[in-house]
């Protein structure tokens, strides 16, 4: 089986996968890094979200032979202690109901705010839409978006 | 901050706890005041069953444990199932309010499954608090107290009556002593169980009915919430199941050579309701899977337009009456202004977020899951019957659930994982695909109904009829519940209306369907009130009346639904009227002891229903958590409107045709409107927050599209013509 070594939140991770294994099930299963959900296997829903050199991607058909040498980011290494703007303005905001789509909210909101640090609705509404939220946190994700903007 | 943790060890001295309604264990049990609280018999819904009772406790269900350490930590046991409405902190909230304790000393323990100990577990219907958490946590947190202040008493020789609580310590108010909980844990295990302990007054509570932080924020925004998929157990194995591809399919060949040489993958068995592929990882068991040949058989071929007609011919019958009040008939026919309707709701899946899955231990012994279940008692008992083990040999730990909505307080999902772990020999995960869990589901019910009606004298609504047609809840194909009568859930949110009406006929048509349903989020309402509230709007039309007007002088006898409707009213300016190119509709429920009024503002562009703002007022009794119902309550609103915009499972010759959130769509953020919640603020009991929010969407967004259109939306999802 192949080898792949990958960087993953700082530091190289080397596993062996068959190249079309998907890196969110290398993070989850090989690696054991599961803060990065399953939903639905075909980029529907968000939950798996991470960034590949900050650029926010669906790890659930991302192949592992594909990540090559950018970095990857994933919730347990967007910050080292929960501080990132976004989780910040999450906790303030109580942003979470069960949970499990908000590592891939996080995810995307960290990527829109380095690119639009002070987003508009609009903006807001673009780059999330990719994720599914079934409890129905979209207005306190957007409130809390808002919020980190301001907050930094 | 407080903390929130998975239960893996029982507590010291726990099986002691069964002897009576209090047990103090202290120091034998290695320090600290120990509390077990029993509640009445399972599912009793009264809000004060009588709960201290040391001479006959047979009669009795431990639900949680309070314990005090001699640090002063004090740990709270959750009984029920976290979906993220929240009982991980509400709960703990109730018993550390009456205790006083210091908030920021509590923590939130997660309960495993116990056949009695915490009463009933399941975790459905809005019942967290209504449904008997309320009276006894806080009788337990009281008890918790006045032995605390006898401690302190005592250590002091002065009278109890001289000393207060506050924030973990008792406070002698004459000479101004104080002493931590944590120090007066042991003395307080030597005091005799209060027969009644005295609760607070409502004016008294500190933490009741305030936004404390959730207790597991922090967790779920870095990734360290554990769901059942993220269980990982040493050697555990991952696997999948495929399942019929037809509904009620049993398998008729087998050809697993090809998915057997997928790499990664360890093993291939047969199990009660399909086939598991045993992997080294979830991937290669999902690659396994999509590599078996099978062929399945089965006697169900049913299709979406069969089931329609099934229903249409249904209400062409008589049904079983669930409700006959004066001569509805009579009254329709001598009406000049009568109407009548057919309504139609499809199937729809629950979709979780997070797909069913089960991780299970079982050995020759002994049986360990790990579940995401709405259900722990269902999952210890079912996985007690299949491995043959006493029940006391099994051991149910609860996780986060990724969403609920009823789809896990089913125990299919645990089958799998106990079958596939008996048949490989070891600890297994098994978690199903996406598309697996939507076409494998139990769907809340399609059904119809037929509505008649007449406006009388004074514009007001004369005479109701409503003939429903529908499977009840928990059938499944070839099998399943069937009863006769009337289903109580088949027309719950029709019988239950809040209105006063003269002359009301209601009756039931049993359809034999075979589609498997289940319980969804507000299970009957979720339907009904769409179908009730849209004719309700068509009688208001037809009797030329304002839809605000002609439904509070219905609700004269029900003055909290009409506070709540006109709050919605008074939230939206309803007199005033929605701006141009915008209208307006309403829809109300009482549903699982909430009662909810919404106002939606809708606008139509390009054949697109765009929903700009919700009003949404709602009366829940006494509040726990105020924040936690508001989110609640708006995300009820996306639950209804995703149901109402996209939801609907469609049956073509006896497969599910939908499969994952590509076909079986949901609201997104880019369609999120703006949603406004007032919480009434009372001292009624707890009522339900979770639910009653759900049903009164559809019907408030159907009839504003009316009022924009001129069409009425009788079936959903909406499709505007």
């Amino acid at each position: 089986m192949p080898s792949y070594s990958i960087r993953v939140n700082g530091e190289t991770r080397t596993v062996e996968a068959t190249e079309t294994m998907p890196l969110l099930w290398v993070l989850r299963d090989l690696i054991g890094l599961t803060g990065t959900k399953y939903g639905c296997g075909r980029s529907q829903c968000g939950a798996c979200t991470v960034h590949l050199d900050g650029e926010p991607v669906r790890s659930c058909r991302t192949r592992v032979a594909a990540v090559g040498d950018r970095e990857v980011t994933t919730i347990e290494g967007l910050s080292p202690d929960g501080s990132h703007p976004v989780q910040k303005a999450w906790v303030a905001e109580e942003v979470p109901q069960c949970g499990y789509c908000q590592s891939g909210q996080l995810l995307a909101a960290a990527a829109l705010l380095e690119q639009h640090p002070q987003p508009t609705d609009a903006q807001i509404d673009e780059a999330m839409a990719g994720n599914l939220c079934r409890c129905g946190t979209y207005q306190r994700v957007r409130r809390a978006i808002h919020r980190a903007a301001k907050e930094g | 901050m407080t903390t929130s943790r998975n239960s893996h060890a029982p507590p010291v001295g726990r099986a002691d706890l069964d002897r009576r309604d209090f047990v103090k264990l202290g120091a034998a049990a290695g320090g600290g005041l120990f509390l077990g609280v029993r509640f009445a018999s399972p599912g009793t819904l009264a809000a004060a069953p009588p709960m201290i009772d040391a001479v006959d406790a047979t009669g009795f269900q431990p639900n949680a444990f309070v314990h005090v350490a001699e640090t002063g930590d004090v740990s709270i046991w959750v009984g029920r199932s976290d979906m993220g409405q929240g009982v991980r902190t509400s709960l703990p909230m109730i018993v550390a309010d009456e205790m006083d304790a210091d908030w920021d000393r509590v923590t939130s323990v997660q309960a495993d499954a116990h056949p009695r100990k915490y009463g009933r577990q399941m975790t459905v219907g809005s019942t967290s608090v209504r449904g008997g958490a309320w009276m006894p946590l806080r009788q337990a947190g009281a008890a918790a107290r006045e032995m605390l202040v006898g401690a302190a008493a005592a250590a002091w020789a002065v009278p109890a009556g001289e000393c207060r609580t506050e924030n973990g310590h008792v406070i002698h108010t004459a000479s101004g002593r104080r002493a931590g909980y944590g120090e007066l844990a042991n003395g307080a295990a030597a005091q005799p169980v209060p027969e009644e302990p005295k609760l607070k007054d409502p004016e008294e509570f500190n933490l009741i009915g305030t936004d404390v932080p959730y207790v597991d924020t922090d967790l779920k925004v870095t990734g360290r919430a554990g769901y059942g998929i993220d269980v990982r157990v040493p050697g555990m194995k991952f696997a999948t199941v495929v399942k019929p591809t037809v509904l009620g399919g049993r398998l008729q060949s087998l050809d697993d050579s090809v998915a057997r040489a997928v790499p990664g993958v360890q093993d291939v068995v047969r199990i009660s309701s399909g086939v598991a592929v045993v992997a080294d990882h979830t991937w290669a068991a999902f690659e396994g899977a999509r590599a078996l040949e099978c062929t399945w058989t089965s006697d169900f071929s049913g299709s979406s337009a069969e089931i329609s007609e099934h229903n249409a011919e249904l209400l062409k019958g008589e049904g079983a009456i669930a409700v006959s009040d004066g001569d509805a008939a009579g009254a329709i026919a001598s009406s000049a202004t009568a109407i009548q309707a057919h309504y139609e709701v499809p199937y729809l899946a629950h979709a979780t977020m997070e797909p069913m899955n089960c991780t299970a231990h079982v050995q020759s012994d002994r049986c360990e899951l790990w579940a995401p279940t709405q259900n722990p008692q269902g999952a210890q008992s079912i996985a007690a019957e299949l491995t043959g083990l006493d029940i006391e040999r099994v051991t149910a730990h609860v996780t986060y659930l990724g969403c609920g909505w009823g789809r896990r307080s089913r125990t299919d999902f645990v089958e799998d994982a106990v079958e596939t772990s008996m048949a490989v020999g070891g600890p297994v995960q098994v978690v199903w695909t996406r598309e697996e869990d939507m076409r494998n589901d139990q769907y809340r019910p399609s059904s119809m109904v037929r509505f008649g009606g007449s406006v009388g004298e004074a514009g007001r609504l004369s005479a109701l009829t409503a003939r429903v047609a529908g499977p009840p809840l928990l059938v499944s194909p070839g099998g399943g519940r069937r009863g006769s009568g009337v289903d109580r859930n088949a027309v719950d949110g029709i019988v239950s209306m809040t209105y006063t009406i003269p002359n009301v006929h209601i009756d039931y048509c049993r359809s034999s369907i075979e589609v498997p349903t289940g319980y969804w989020r507000s299970v009957g309402p979720s339907g009904n009130t769409f179908m009730l509230e849209g004719f309700i709007d068509e009688l208001a039309h037809a009797g030329g009346r304002d839809p605000l007007e002609f439904r509070l002088e219905m609700l004269d006898n029900h003055p909290r639904m009409k506070h709540v409707l006109e709050k919605a009213a008074e939230m939206a300016d309803w007199a005033s009227g929605p701006p141009a190119g915008r209208a307006r509709g309403i829809g109300i429920v009482e549903d699982k002891g909430g009662i909810v009024a919404q106002i939606a503002e809708v606008s139509v562009t390009d054949g697109r229903v765009r929903v700009h703002r919700v009003w949404c007022a709602a009366d829940c009794g006494q509040i726990i958590h105020p924040g936690i119902v508001d989110a609640q309550l708006v995300g009820s609103v996306v639950t209804g409107l995703t149901a109402a915009l996209y939801g609907e499972i469609t049956i073509d010759e006896g497969r599910v045709v939908q499969s994952n959130f590509h076909d079986y769509e949901m609201l997104r953020i880019d369609e999120m409107p703006e949603v406004e919640v007032h919480i009434v603020r009372n001292r009624e009991a707890p009522g339900g927050a979770g639910e009653p929010g759900v049903p009164p969407i559809a019907p408030a967004v159907a009839n504003a599209l009316f009022a924009l259109t001129g069409q009425r939306i009788r079936r959903l999802p909406i499709r505007l013509s």
